[in-house]
């Protein structure tokens, strides 16, 4: 499954939405299609439509979401918009997420997993050596954040912390799992969300779709 | 109130990002020019307040912000949420598409570009143009989009400016200082959104601090 398509799913679940997920075939050319480039008009997934609303960009389209539901109890909280400074810092550690955690640790994902089951190479893995050194410097910032908050926000989870789930998830399917082991805050932080009901529903779909993507 | 304070140098980009938005709001702020030749974003007193050590950095009271595009949003939903469309679902919706399309293509397709046309003469590093093709092609496919979304609206998010333009600002003043200009004036809306930007006198006022050569020539190392 697509990570930018599991960020969604994710935020779906968290605010208990109804849903429905269109499957668009890539094999077939399907997201380059006139229909799909009407939906997101960079032929890319996710998109997403609601009535009349029609987006695109994974992040995006989970704020509306979260937006959307927000009476529905701790939903309400994940963007934190009610607060300046609490909806900065979720800000802040979304952009965190893009910018500094995702460049350092999708690199691992792609050459240890998803290059070799989707285009049969071998792992590069001066790439993943290269990433992995980044990718400690990161979690050492992390590491101190998360010994002073439950999360990377504040003391309750929010949008920030969610939008780690995907690539972390396949992360922790590759060879270098054990890297958080160096890390006990972050580790336990992860711990924390991968036990969110949302999270077991949603690593239950994309490791069975990675099973299947290794069994093609 | 103590005016906020920005730390960094303002030939940035990623400065310009943040002042920009400043400027729109109107309200009082300081730069605080911090070297980066110099490495001070390198040293424990910026890592205190920016622990991955870049710049820009916002101080507001106890509050201190990193990353421009979380900068951009405090700033503009402290000061003009109007900007950010705040509490029109679908408004905002629509800041957060294009401020999102500018992350993940417009910068990482523009900045290998200035940095080869630009930077690379002032800092011993040869062009390598195979660079510069690469995004310009990238470049040549994402401007249709623009072009297609600026036909049916005179800003990224609607017909009023928002944060979504306002976030191009930076990276797009550089690019349009390079050869490859016209890669950009052969699309006739995003050539008139980038005029109508250019108008603005916050932009003026931010682009004042941020010379085309980012101030090598003249000796202003940042």
């Amino acid at each position: 499954m697509s990570t930018n398509v599991a960020r969604v799913l994710v935020c779906l679940e968290e605010v208990g939405a109804e849903y429905e997920v269109v499957n668009i075939d890539f094999q077939a050319k399907e997201h380059k299609s006139a229909e799909h480039l009407a939906r997101n008009p960079f032929g890319q997934i996710p998109a997403f439509q609601d009535g009349d609303v029609v987006l695109f960009e994974s992040r995006a389209i989970s704020k509306y979401i979260i937006r959307k539901y927000k009476s529905a109890g701790e939903a309400a909280d994940l963007l934190r918009e009610g607060d300046l400074r609490e909806a900065a810092m979720v800000d802040v550690w979304t952009e965190v997420e893009a910018h500094q955690y995702n460049p350092a640790l999708s690199p691992v994902v792609y050459e240890c997993l998803i290059y070799p089951a989707m285009r049969g190479v071998p792992t590069n893995q001066k790439v993943v050596d290269e990433s992995l050194e980044k990718l400690r410097k990161v979690l050492d910032v992390y590491e101190a954040r998360l010994s002073k908050h439950t999360y990377l926000a504040g003391d309750s989870v929010s949008f920030a912390d969610l939008n780690h789930f995907p690539f972390t998830f396949y992360f922790m399917a590759t060879p270098h799992a054990s890297l958080f082991d160096s890390y006990p805050h972050v580790k336990a932080w992860w711990e924390r969300l991968v036990a969110r009901p949302s999270m077991k529903k949603l690593g239950a779909t994309m490791a069975a779709a990675a099973a299947g993507i290794k069994q093609a | 109130m103590a005016p906020m304070k920005v730390y960094g140098w303002a030939v940035s980009p990623w400065m310009a990002r943040a002042l920009v938005c400043l400027e729109e709001a109107g309200v009082e702020y300081e730069i605080v020019p911090m070297s980066r030749c110099g490495g001070d974003h390198r040293r424990p007193e910026h890592l205190a307040r920016n622990p991955f050590g870049e710049i820009p950095v916002l101080e507001d009271g106890d509050l201190t912000l990193y990353q421009s595009r979380a900068i951009a949003r405090y700033v503009l939903r402290k000061y003009k949420p109007e900007l950010v469309k705040e509490g029109d679902l679908e408004g905002s919706a629509m800041v957060d598409v294009w401020m999102e399309v500018e992350a993940h293509n417009i910068e990482a397709t523009l900045w290998p570009i200035i940095r080869h046309c630009i930077i690379g003469q002032y800092v011993g590093r040869d062009r390598d143009q195979a660079v510069i093709d690469e995004n310009l092609e990238k470049l040549r496919r994402l401007l249709p989009v623009y072009e297609a979304r600026l036909s049916v609206c005179k800003y990224l998010a609607g017909d009023d400016i928002t944060a979504a333009d306002l976030c191009h600002f930076g990276f797009m003043r550089y690019f349009m200082a390079t050869e490859y200009a016209g890669v950009v004036d052969a699309f006739p809306h995003v050539k008139a959104w980038w005029d109508a930007l250019l108008a603005r006198p916050s932009v003026q006022k931010v682009m004042a601090g941020m010379p085309p050569d980012f101030g090598y020539a003249s000796g202003n190392i940042p």
